[in-house]
């Protein structure tokens, strides 16, 4: 066995429990600075992952893998681990307590993303999940004296707990169909004739369970809920990173039922994909708050991304991490202007921005790119994500479903435009206190506008990064 | 220098004018701003007009193209960042820079008492610079940044000047709707992509060559960009964004109805003539909507009150006659229509902005007349303009839409007749607005005193008034027995065309068409001429006139057939979602779920019971769909 195949993995777990005994021996006024040391381990294990990602190749007798997707997420999962942190430096600070355990658990929930990347084995994968999960539930609920947060945790605990019971319902009967756990092996068992009702419903409930995770129609009930409970920067991160989680282990256990249920397999994701564009895109139109607006959207977003992996090719899986990529940067950008605007106006909702554009053209302009990119107008990096995307459905044969995809998106050109024409409109009454914006927070807000324009304009260098890392890294 | 980096700097400077202004406008100051702003499309307009003097034939031979760099590397198909210069981009060019200077240096008059002047010029900047790529792209994929790119800044220009909400609404509206003629642009290109494997024009023109006329992809792929250029264009059904859109500041309503955004629609349909020759079903639906829409939007035109409305339909019309003429398959002829219209369209904007300016923001032409003593520069170019753009010879407009009447007359008489209609109308409207304006009864406002413009303004004036006059003699008539210069010009671009009417036709039908104009001329002085009547109220109106001004309740219609459907579709998925819709089914099932603890009371909107049943719901729903499929 060759420990340097879990490079970043046992990095992640290292500074977990480094930010744990960071958290205890600071004085007590001092413990905001643990996000700092987590901004840096962050920063650390993302330069590392282009360094050294680790050596390729299987672990532990099968049960994980390194391969080029899930280096490519893990720097995924890195990156936004270490943006979210950068907007927690200062939402940490409110606390009079436990400040450092926010950025433990942030990075054990890094720990599990990165597992749930590398599973080639149904109990890895379920642990990953888990180790993933449970953590986020904890960052959910972390305003403790706020019932809405509160309430946010409670519920993410329960249904997330239905979901990983389908997940597990599902993977048993795999389980009996092939009499193996891992992927490889299940799938020589299932090509080799076992396709009965066994098989179907085994398929169909692991894959209930994953779409979950990326919240997808018609499992993406929680997602409104605890997106509007969690504070902003939680938010964030279940939105971007935890999202991406489930695209990663999507993508890996996809093609286990796709060989021997061919095309049944397929038609249930894209019937999936397209009731989320649908109802995601046509009900973030009413909400008037904006976390659960993006909630809305996100769904919708799942949905594109679906269409990334029912391609089921090299070249869709790298538009898929394209795209991911984009939508990271926009999601974060979104949700660092409106952690920023809600510290001045003390609040979320939609009808607050009204003079923001005055009071802030930093805040708004990063709002104004993320949103055009989230809507996918050139040249913000959501045009090209989604042109990469319908381009492999096309190639595909389904072109009615690029017409659908690109009809919703019209669609939620609407609610998105609304939120700018909300932010440029005038204040109701004069304010002229400035925005006062944390640094760090600054930072971020810039570096994911930046790269949204970069990413749309010059999608050259990373698109080929990716295919690279994809091809020489495959095994 | 190299003529490729030339042709490079070309859109750069635009665009590095709009990061210099919009980056550093607060410490370069208004009037610096300002004329970073407009000298950048200057200087753009001297390199296109350097390229040009040096070959005078528009690199007829193989179009001078360069390829930056590999653009969009998506698999089996990579898209390079590639611009191309042939006499279309060319003429394109000079025509977007040359009156987008002219309409910038208006500009530094018009907004020199505005404090966000500098802000203002870097979206004009970047206005240019979008419609710039959009006519140099060598491939569908980068038109199409430009094409969305000048949507973006049009809603930018409307809506960020203006932060009152119905101006935003303007914005919003012409935004979207630009975006419903988008997707058809894309699923065009998607179709596209799915047929040749490819978007560079080169190699889709190539593949298409070979195809048999009237292939299906080919009419698809060809009635999808149709309906791009109708939202970009303005063209039934989707033309009601254009006229909201003058809520912006008049030198971006010239710019919008002359140089850019309206005739990208033109552009593209005459960048693609290869597809559309191979597609007569698409040829026949865009003369159709043409025709349609030239007659609609005059028959609009004829009640409105507003100066800017007034002119915004008269666009929406002309254009219509230059779809006319693409469906019958004179390319070139539509474009020439394209280029002097980019003459008289932007100085009947530009000289109206100046009557507006005058008569300090009134719009409304009941509240006008008289001008002609107060503003004689004013009052002289818009005639010029009036006269070019209803026809009369020797003014540009008249050889180009002679023209397009001698096309449309070659193939058929009766699309003939209904636009020499529409010709009447063009005069009669224009007729009546020019009257009302200058002529007439003094009926403006007490204590406002009309002042003629800063020379920043009226010279811009000028040049496009001997523009106007002068532009049509690049394109006459064969039986006028000079060259046309036009039509030789673009012939590389947009394929040989002849009318191959009788000489003694041709005379004729411009002898028709004249007269018809003089008629229209005469109609509007007999009705509003000395001692008649301004328009009424809105209450006294009625008949056929009520339903021209009210611009026969389409928006209404759109409002009650689209927008409200969609909003309470949207509210029921929300309601259902949300736990009151389905709830009471939950609630009856409860007793399944009572696991839980019976029901939870939660602050927030949602039940989990009702999510968990949900959920479950759907798992049943797919396994029995998948077990049934």
């Amino acid at each position: 066995m060759d420990f340097s195949t879990l490079t970043l993995e046992i990095g992640a777990a290292a500074l977990a429990l480094i930010l744990l005994v960071v958290g205890l021996f600071l004085p007590d006024g001092k413990k905001g600075q643990v996000g700092i040391v987590a901004a840096l381990g962050f920063a650390f294990l993302l330069v590392l992952s282009f360094l050294a990602p680790g050596s390729k190749g299987p672990f532990f007798m099968g049960q994980y893998m390194n391969d080029g997707i899930s280096v490519l997420f893990k720097q995924i999962f890195i990156l936004g681990s270490l943006l979210v942190t950068l907007m927690s430096l200062r939402f940490t600070r409110r606390f009079e307590d436990a400040r450092g355990e926010f950025y433990v658990l942030l990075a054990f929930s890094l720990v599990g993303m990165m597992g749930m990347a590398g599973a080639t084995d149904f109990l890895t994968l379920y642990i990953a999940l888990e180790l993933m999960s449970i953590p986020l539930v904890v960052l959910t609920a972390f305003e403790k004296g706020s019932m809405r947060s509160t309430e946010a945790g409670m519920k993410y605990v329960l249904l997330g707990a239905m979901s990983s019971a389908i997940l597990l319902f599902g993977l048993s009967f795999l389980y009996g169909a092939a009499g193996s756990f891992g992927y490889g092996a299940v799938m020589a068992a299932l090509t080799g004739g076992q396709t009965g009702p066994l098989v179907v419903i085994g398929g169909i409930f692991a894959l209930a369970g994953l779409a979950f995770k990326v919240a997808a129609v018609p499992f993406h009930m929680w997602s409104p809920d605890i997106y509007e409970g969690a504070p902003v920067p939680v938010t964030a991160f279940l939105a971007v990173a935890s999202k991406a989680a489930g695209f990663a282990a999507l993508l890996r256990f996809f093609p286990v039922v796709l060989v021997p249920l061919g095309l049944g397999m397929t038609t249930l994701i894209v019937l999936i994909a397209a009731l989320s564009m649908v109802l995601g895109n046509l009900t973030a139109i009413p909400q008037t708050n904006i976390k659960r607006m993006l909630a809305w959207s996100s769904i919708a977003h799942a949905g594109y991304m679906l269409l990334g992996v029912m391609v089921a090719s090299f070249a869709g899986a790298a538009a898929l991490v394209y795209y991911l990529l984009v939508y990271l940067f926009a999601n974060v950008g979104a949700f660092a202007a409106v952690t920023a605007w809600s510290e001045l106006s003390g609040s979320d909702e939609i009808s607050s921005f009204k003079g923001m554009w005055k009071k802030s053209p930093l805040i708004s302009t990063v709002f104004i790119v993320s949103l055009l990119s989230l809507a996918g107008i050139p040249p913000a990096a959501g045009f090209i994500g989604k042109f990469f995307l319908f381009v492999e459905v096309a190639h595909k044969g389904y072109l009615w479903l690029v017409a659908l995809a690109l009809v919703m998106s019209v669609v939620s050109l609407y609610y998105y435009v609304s939120v700018i024409k909300t932010l440029v409109s005038e204040a109701p009454e004069g304010e002229t206190s400035k925005a006062d914006i944390p640094l760090a927070l600054r930072a971020v807000m810039l570096v994911s506008a930046v790269s949204t324009v970069v990413l749309g304009v010059l999608p050259g260098p990373v698109m080929g990064y990716i295919r690279n890392i994809l091809s020489t890294l495959s095994s | 220098m190299n003529e490729a980096v030339l042709l490079c700097l070309i859109p750069a400077l635009p665009l590095v004018g709009f990061l210099l202004t919009g980056l550093l406008g607060k410490k370069l100051g208004r009037g610096l701003s300002s004329w970073i702003g407009t000298l950048t499309v200057a200087a753009s307009f001297g390199l296109a007009l350097t390229l040009f003097i040096a070959h005078p034939d528009g690199f007829a031979a193989s179009g001078l193209g360069i390829q930056l760099f590999d653009w969009i590397p998506a698999a089996g198909l990579t898209i390079a960042f590639g611009l191309m210069l042939d006499p279309l981009s060319l003429i394109m060019t000079l025509v977007i820079t040359g009156i987008g200077f002219l309409i910038h240096l208006y500009s530094i008059g018009y907004m020199k008492h505005d404090e966000g002047a500098p802000r203002f010029f870097s979206f004009l900047n970047l206005f240019v610079f979008s419609m710039l790529l959009l006519v140099l792209a060598d491939n569908y994929a980068l038109m199409f940044v430009g094409w969305e790119g000048v949507g973006l800044c049009s809603y930018l220009l409307i809506g960020f000047w203006f932060t009152k909400d119905e101006y935003n609404a303007a914005a919003v509206k012409a935004f979207v709707m630009n975006r419903i003629g988008d997707l058809g642009f894309l699923l065009g290109l998607f179709v596209m992509v799915a047929t040749f494997g490819s978007l560079s024009f080169g190699e889709v023109f190539a593949k298409a060559g070979a195809m048999e006329a009237g292939a299906p992809a080919l009419t698809l792929i060809t009635l999808m960009l149709f309906v791009g250029a109708v939202g970009k264009s303005a063209q039934i059904p989707l033309y009601t964004w254009l006229p909201d859109a003058m809520a912006g500041p008049t030198p971006v309503s010239a710019l919008i109805h002359a140089a850019t955004m309206v005739t990208a629609g033109i552009y593209m349909v005459i960048r693609s003539h290869v597809l559309y020759d191979l597609a007569p079903i698409a040829l026949t639906v865009i003369s159709v909507v043409g025709l349609a829409t030239a007659i609609w939007a005059g028959l609009i035109a004829l009640s409105q009150r507003d100066i800017k409305k007034v002119l915004a339909y008269s666009t929406v019309s002309q254009l219509g006659f230059m779809f006319l003429t693409l469906g019958v398959g004179a390319y070139s002829t539509g474009y020439f229509h394209v280029f002097t219209h980019a003459f008289f369209k932007a100085l009947l904007f530009l000289a109206a902005g100046s009557v507006i300016h005058a008569l300090s923001g009134e719009q409304d032409i009941r509240k006008m007349g008289g001008l002609a003593k107060k503003l004689p520069i004013t009052y002289i170019t818009f005639l010029v303009g009036t006269l070019a753009i209803s026809g009369i010879p020797p003014f540009a407009g008249f050889f180009s839409k002679d023209a397009i009447l001698a096309a449309v007359y070659a193939r058929s008489p009766l699309l003939w007749g209904l636009s020499i209609f529409a010709a009447f109308l063009t005069a009669f409207y224009m007729g009546r607005l020019f009257i009302l304006v200058f002529h007439s009864k003094d009926r403006t406002t007490k204590g406002v005193h009309p002042h003629e413009s800063p020379w920043t303004m009226t010279v811009p004036l000028i040049v496009l008034a001997l523009g106007s006059t002068a532009a049509g003699f690049l394109g006459m008539p064969a039986v006028f027995g000079v060259p046309d210069w036009m039509a030789g010009f673009l012939a590389p671009s947009a394929g040989e065309y002849a009318v191959g009417l009788e000489e003694g036709t041709e005379w004729l039908l411009m002898g028709i068409s004249t007269v018809v104009v003089l008629c229209g001329f005469i109609f509007a002085v007999l009705k509003y001429g000395p001692g008649k009547v301004v328009p009424t109220e809105d209450k006294k109106t009625r008949g056929p006139v009520r339903w021209s001004l009210r611009k026969f309740r389409v928006d209404e219609f759109y409002d009650a057939l689209i927008v409200k459907p969609l909003f309470a579709l949207s509210s029921w998925l929300f309601g259902t979602a949300n736990d009151r819709g389905i709830d009471g089914v939950v609630r009856g099932t409860a007793g399944l779920v009572a696991w839980v603890g019976g029901r939870v009371r939660l602050l927030q909107t949602g039940n989990i019971v009702f999510y968990l049943f949900a959920m479950t719901l759907g798992v049943i729903v797919i396994a029995a769909v998948a077990a049934l499929g």
